[in-house]
């Protein structure tokens, strides 16, 4: 009899259906891997087996009787662990601490102390499980992530596990933590524990797992025993889209004229390493990578939010200060890929965060009094422009728009200082496909303007529709370049996915 | 790894940094006057600073989970008041009971304005702070409460050699110390402290938490309260005024984080002793009595300083962590706060 087994999973946000019925089961001590791009619905899924989310439709059973949790203390209190990216642990406690805190046991009957020597010992066994060699009595400030890690597997071992989800475990370890990692789920698959293992790093599944999921936007297209799969069959299943009508055409050709970016061998040692690229007048260049690759960073060391040890980055020519300000005086804009928190204000009206940066400019001359009339007639020609569907943008807060149209907001205030260089970091996270169509046609827009155009992004079509070259970024340096002629989405996927070099120990 | 090495170090430093404060008001009072040495003079610290002390055992817990209570000034004096005009009568350990109540009281009104309605702790604190006051004024006319005999002459109370003061606040620390290291509920709240969302996660009844915290506060200052009338004598209107920020200096200056998580009660009873012995010094080399209110900002300034120094370094520590390989291969290995 199966451990888990799920049949018709639903889920939508706000209108927009992310899950499309996904049926999955697992077997005791077996490992279940599933991969799919960002946004293919791996998360969604794994957190309505964790308790996190509410299935819309579809049922579970757990060991054959009917599992529905309500909340992630439903799900591990069934047995399901849930191991997330960002661990739940508390550094301020100690490691026996934190594996006992919603129980811990007394050393007197009806008096409140901790019976400090029975957690000692029993965090002692969970430990010598996971083959952590440290004390019950260390604070969890001092473990590395992959110790880290290794408490939490702990922690899920004393709540009498019986399926444990890993979210992407490796993405924070060195390679020595991560054959620990692997030698301990053998050994867990041995106790007849489920596991459900989601990666990006392909390689990594084949060779954990014994069956595969593959997910493409919210439903499964893929599912087979891991010795009938191959990477490249992997990948093509990830990523096997039709293109057409997601992304507006182009006409602008870039311009053979020198370079409006350049950037001469950039480097911050752990973040990025010796980067040089150019970006010409009209031209879009695109950055691909997965999470941690340094493409975020090298976007924050270019608008100079982030330090840089050595290289030159320069604009028309002339090099660029390393204070946002004077970056952006140079005329690069930067969209941020957190748009909630970066890139808006959000209580504030569309008109005022429209006008933010461009404000200066519309003080009188000597005076330095602003010019209402020509700000407001400005900023409603650039809601215009964009397209914003917005009720009255002079009293409505940003907050109250959907994704998209915070997104058109963001984009049309950086417009309003008609950048040379715009730096686009994740442009249509979490915006819906209509939305998106408008904000690539923005960015082309831009671009035919004369712009020269950055873009940042893990969905790798976007890329292909939007950009004439891709660099593609793997563990802080360029793995790779495509042109218009050699775009290859399993290529780029496979360049991205590189594995790191490891130097024996 | 040497920046980690260097930034572990300058954390030391700061941690040390109002100890090395201590040892140099000692140096500098004595070399002023020679009376200040003497043991006499260091045992009138200790008592004097018992007040403030115990208040901040109690300010202690609120700030490990994160909070902040501004009342406990105020709490001092409207129950001392609520004693004096009420139950002038009372044996002396009734109304130390007492006074612990209402302060409790207080403390559990602050509660469920943080826990129920979601008011930030600073506001509702600074609210509550004005209504105890106002509510003291209105109850004691504005006029000197006199409290009998028995009460005032517990200044004069010895067990074993040991002044009444330092036995209560013996008490209090050792109680107070025991919960935060051996009980869930100890362990529980620097938890909260930590990350409440994540404390929620875990299943911790973080309101419950919260809840205690506010009224052991509210306790603690009631008592706190109760030591300081045995020491002064009488309840004027400004009983007690502006205590609260000696208490929380004392609790910071301890090493107690004001962002939560972090300290512990014992760092609290130095902080008490460290501003009283600066007041104490002031007085006995006959400093302006208008640099008083200088000296207790300047400290309090530096306290507050060395906290959010420590704050800022220890998130940098956590945050991101770039791990070099043998081999000299490194990764970025800051855990991404996001799910693909």
């Amino acid at each position: 009899m199966a451990l888990l087994e799920a049949k018709g999973l639903t889920k939508s946000f706000y209108g927009v259906t992310v899950l499309h019925g996904v049926d999955l089961a697992i077997e005791p001590g077996e490992v279940l891997g599933l991969v799919g791009e960002n946004g293919s619905g791996k998360s969604t899924s794994m957190n309505i087996l964790g308790g996190v989310l509410q299935p819309d439709g579809g049922s579970m059973t757990l060991g054959g009787v009917p599992y529905a949790p309500r909340d992630p203390r439903d799900a591990s209190r069934a047995g399901i662990s849930f191991i997330h990216q960002e661990l739940n642990l508390f550094p301020n406690l100690t490691v026996e601490e934190n594996l006992y805190l919603d129980g811990f046991p007394f050393r007197f009957p009806f008096l409140p102390f901790i019976d400090r020597r029975r957690i000692r010992q029993r965090t002692k066994a969970l430990l010598a499980e996971v083959d952590l060699p440290a004390s019950p009595a260390t604070p969890v400030s001092s473990l590395s992530p992959g110790e880290r890690q290794m408490v939490e597997i702990a922690k899920a071992l004393s709540g009498q596990a019986r399926l444990i989800i890993f979210d992407e475990p490796t993405t924070s370890l060195t390679s020595r933590e991560i054959e620990r990692l692997f030698a301990l789920i053998s050994k867990l698959r041995a106790r007849r524990i489920g596991m459900i293992y989601i990666s990006h790093i392909l390689h990594d599944v084949l060779r954990l797992c014994d069956h595969v999921l593959v997910l493409r936007d919210g439903a499964l297209v893929g599912s087979d025993r891991a010795a009938n799969m191959t990477p490249e069959r992997m990948v093509t299943l990830m990523v096997g889209r039709t293109m057409e009508q997601m992304f507006p055409p182009r006409f602008e050709k870039p311009s053979a004229t020198p370079p409006v970016l350049e950037l001469r061998s950039v480097s911050q040692p752990g973040v990025v390493k010796n980067i040089s690229l150019v970006v010409h007048r009209s031209e879009v260049v695109g950055v691909a990578g997965l999470l941690g690759s340094g493409r975020t960073e090298l976007a924050r060391i270019i608008f100079g939010l982030a330090p840089r040890q050595t290289g030159t980055i320069l604009v028309e020519g002339r090099e660029l200060a390393r204070s946002p300000r004077e970056v952006m005086q140079a005329g690069v804009a930067f969209l941020t890929e957190d748009r909630r928190l970066e890139g808006t204000l959000g209580s504030a009206s569309i008109a005022h965060n429209l006008a933010l940066p461009a404000v200066e400019s519309y003080a009188g001359t000597g005076t330095g009094v602003l010019d209402s009339a020509r700000l407001h007639a400005a900023v409603s020609g650039m809601a215009r422009s964009v397209q914003l569907k917005a009720s009255d943008i002079e009293r409505q807060p940003i907050n109250a728009l959907s994704g998209g149209n915070q997104q058109k907001v963001v984009l049309g205030k950086w417009l309003m200082r008609s950048p040379k260089v715009l730096i686009l970091d994740e442009p249509t996270r979490g915006i819906d496909v209509g939305a998106k169509y408008e904000i690539y046609r923005i960015i082309n827009d831009l671009a035919a303007q004369g712009a020269a155009i950055l873009v940042i992004s893990s969905e790798i079509e976007e890329l292909i529709g939007l950009s004439d070259r891709i660099l593609v970024m793997c563990h802080g340096e360029f793995s790779a370049e495509f042109n218009k002629a050699t775009f290859d989405p399993e290529e780029i996927l496979r360049a991205a996915m590189k594995k790191p070099v490891h130097s024996s120990p | 790894m040497k920046k980690g090495v260097k930034a572990h170090g300058i954390l030391v430093a700061l941690r040390l940094l109002p100890y090395a404060v201590f040892v140099v008001v000692l140096v500098t009072f004595a070399s002023l006057s020679s009376r200040f040495l003497q043991v006499q003079n260091f045992l009138n610290i200790l008592v004097q600073a018992a007040p403030v002390a115990i208040a901040g055992i109690g300010m202690t817990f609120v700030l490990l989970t994160g909070g902040i209570d501004l009342s406990v000034g105020a709490v001092m004096y409207l129950s001392a008041c609520i004693l004096g005009v009420f139950f002038k009568s009372v044996a002396w350990p009734v109304g130390l009971l007492l006074m612990m109540a209402c302060g409790s009281v207080w403390g559990a009104l602050n509660a469920v304005f943080i826990t129920r309605l979601r008011v930030v702790p600073f506001i509702v604190t600074l609210a509550t702070l004005f209504i105890a006051r106002g509510a003291a004024l209105y109850l004691s006319n504005t006029k000197m409460i006199f409290l009998p005999k028995e009460v005032t002459g517990l200044n004069r109370l010895y067990w074993f050699g040991i002044p009444f003061a330092i036995w209560t606040l013996a008490v209090v620390l050792a109680v107070a110390w025991v919960i935060l290291r051996e009980t869930p509920f100890g362990r529980q709240i620097y938890a909260v402290g930590a990350d409440p969302v994540a404390a929620e996660k875990a299943g911790l009844k973080v309101g419950r938490i919260l809840f205690l915290v506010y009224c052991i506060s509210g306790a603690c200052a009631g008592m706190g309260g109760f030591v300081s009338i045995t020491q002064v004598g009488a309840v004027s209107p400004s009983f007690a005024l502006e205590r609260e920020f000696a208490v929380i200096a004392a609790a910071v200056l301890g090493g107690t984080s004001l962002f939560g998580g972090r300290g512990g009660v014992g760092g609290t009873i130095f902080g008490a002793i460290l501003i009283q012995t600066v007041n104490n010094g002031l007085v006995i080399i006959n400093a302006n009595p208008y640099i008083y209110p200088l000296v207790t900002a300047a400290i309090i300034f530096l306290a507050v300083l060395v906290d959010s120094l420590r704050e800022r370094i220890l998130k940098r520590l956590q945050a991101r962590q770039i791990r070099v390989e043998e081999g000299g291969d490194a990764r970025l290995a800051s855990a991404p706060a996001r799910l693909p």
